[in-house]
């Protein structure tokens, strides 16, 4: 039976909705999209953070969620909007594993990240314990889409979302971490992205691409 | 079973035979406005139906006894399709006879039997159809599956008018599983009837078609029956979505007044009119699919409707 008060019901599609831009981010092949579905799962998880604060009375959760909100739903998609378009690369190549087999891969991983998060979430008090499992899932499909894709740009995009799914596990264990914690990495992100920006100017300079396994080589004559 | 019942399910039969063709035909005059194009009356569909039971069969000289009787199993398991599913009430005396894994078994067969039809004759485009078809199928039967045990697991029951009466009559409450397999499903109904991702049902382009390269080799009124049937098949995957996710407005209860059943025709045909603009809409934003894309396509419903379980597991909503 489905008793819940309406926030918590809100609060959960939130975090299903998370879980299902996850999958997304997963089965794109384009970049452009891939940063629009991060911009919406940042939206996603600075809507569940205000609505979380605003249902445990917990003001540092208002600021979070207001960060969150500013850097990774609009400034971070802003920023690599803007370094898509300069540095002209709109398409990924075909990723490691089709897609089907990708997908697939990524549902037995939710099942394992809700297995594994049985256990913590057992010993959590929150009322979005239940949540942990999604945050998990989150985390590990992102690590996914940064293995099977090739191009720097859809790595850190996937690198961006790991980041969201933290945050969000952090949030529902144990309502957000403390302030000066999360001040700490939203500059970290900040900054690492802005070095990244540098970064991909660098690599496209040296090898005419932005594929990554041209790092692999340690020499430069084969 | 009170008369009432019987009424309730002998005028969902009838409803369904007479709307399916009203159903497709308001999806293409609502598809050919999006399009810019002049619509199609309303009725087409009937007209065409009529003139080709008036027309005499012809029928290739190999055609088997099986190529012959495929029409009538075909549109046989579609009426009785139509009998199961809930759409104007939810007592239905024959629907104890099924449950809706039975119901996906019937949509199987009748997907078997046109296959065989389509490859008895032995021409290439029969064969690549039924082949076709074959592939889009057996992925669209699982994600189907699992759409339906979802919606199980909410109600406890496999019974379709049991599971749209309780998720009618429980309280109001969001249920993201529910969004997740709604999604399923509707990827499911755009495969499974031959709408435009992965099929184009206005085409006769050869490398393209799927389910008419299965009827090439039919005429008159056995092409009518398949089309009719085509028909009924939308319509009866469109009524199977309302039972699941959209039951109101369905007459429930253990002896449901004329009344609640009368209101419930004109909820039926608002919801199927908003449907078939909905369908419509999909088929002109949507661009069709290269066939070995479907397997993705049908993937994802599977995924989504996987999800839906998952999440439903755990939060338990």
């Amino acid at each position: 039976m489905n008793d819940l008060t309406l926030d918590m019901q809100l609060l959960n599609t939130f975090a299903a909705l998370f879980l299902l831009t996850s999958f997304a981010m997963l089965s794109q092949r384009r970049v452009v999209t891939m940063v629009n579905l991060l911009s919406l799962q940042g939206l996603l998880l600075g809507l569940a953070t205000l609505l979380l604060a605003w249902r445990t009375g917990q003001g540092h959760l208002y600021l979070s969620g207001a960060l969150t909100l500013a850097l990774k739903a609009l400034f971070l998609p802003w920023l690599l909007h803007r370094l898509i378009k300069r540095l002209g690369v709109y398409w990924d190549s075909e990723p490691l594993l089709n897609i089907s087999g990708t997908m697939l891969v990524g549902l037995l991983i939710v099942i394992f990240a809700f297995g594994l998060a049985q256990p913590i979430t057992a010993l959590a008090t929150t009322t979005t314990r239940s949540a942990i499992g999604i945050a998990i899932a989150v985390v590990l499909l992102a690590f996914l889409t940064m293995i099977t894709r090739r191009k720097a740009m859809s790595q850190v995009v996937g690198f961006l979302s790991m980041e969201n799914g933290l945050f969000f596990g952090a949030m529902s264990a144990t309502y957000g971490m403390p302030m000066i914690v999360e001040l700490g990495v939203a500059l970290d992100i900040l900054v690492a992205m802005l070095v990244l920006g540098v970064f991909f100017f660098q690599i496209r300079e040296q090898f005419d691409s932005l594929d990554l396994h041209h790092l692999e080589n340690l020499r430069e004559d084969k | 079973m009170s008369a009432l019942h019987w009424f309730t399910q002998v005028l969902e039969v009838l409803a369904a035979l007479l709307a399916a063709p009203l159903f497709m035909g308001w999806i293409n005059q609502c598809r050919a406005w999006l399009q810019n194009k002049s619509a199609p009356s309303l009725l087409q569909p009937y007209r065409g139906i009529r003139k080709l039971f008036h027309k005499d069969a012809v029928l290739a000289s190999n055609a088997s006894s099986l190529f012959r009787m495929a029409p009538y199993v075909v549109f046989g398991t579609m009426v009785c399709a139509a009998a199961i599913i809930p759409s104007l009430g939810t007592r239905l005396p024959i629907s104890n006879a099924a449950d809706a894994i039975a119901l996906v078994g019937l949509f199987a067969t009748a997907r078997v039997f046109m296959s065989l039809a389509a490859m008895d004759v032995g021409t290439a485009f029969g064969t690549l159809g039924a082949r076709r078809e074959m592939l889009v199928g057996f992925l669209a039967e699982p994600a189907l599956l699992m759409v339906i045990f979802l919606a199980s697991l909410i109600s406890a029951s496999t019974a379709l008018p049991a599971i749209s009466e309780d998720i009618a009559t429980r309280t109001l409450a969001l249920y993201p599983s529910l969004a997740f397999t709604a999604v399923a499903f509707l990827l499911v109904l755009l495969a499974e009837n031959a709408r435009i991702p992965v099929d184009n049902p206005a085409t006769h382009l050869e490398l393209t078609m799927i389910h008419e390269a299965m009827l090439l080799e039919y005429s008159a009124r056995h092409l009518a029956l398949m089309e009719w049937s085509a028909a009924l098949k939308l319509l009866n995957y469109a009524c199977i979505g309302f039972a699941l996710f959209l039951p109101w407005g369905v007459a429930t209860g253990e002896s449901p007044t004329p009344g609640s059943l009368l209101t419930s025709i004109p909820i039926l045909a608002l919801k199927l009119t908003a449907a078939g603009f909905l369908l419509a809409l999909i088929e002109t934003v949507s661009a069709k699919l290269r066939i070995f894309r479907a397997p993705e396509f049908l993937a994802t419903a599977f995924l989504f409707a996987v999800l839906g379980l998952l999440v439903h597991l755990l939060l338990g909503a």
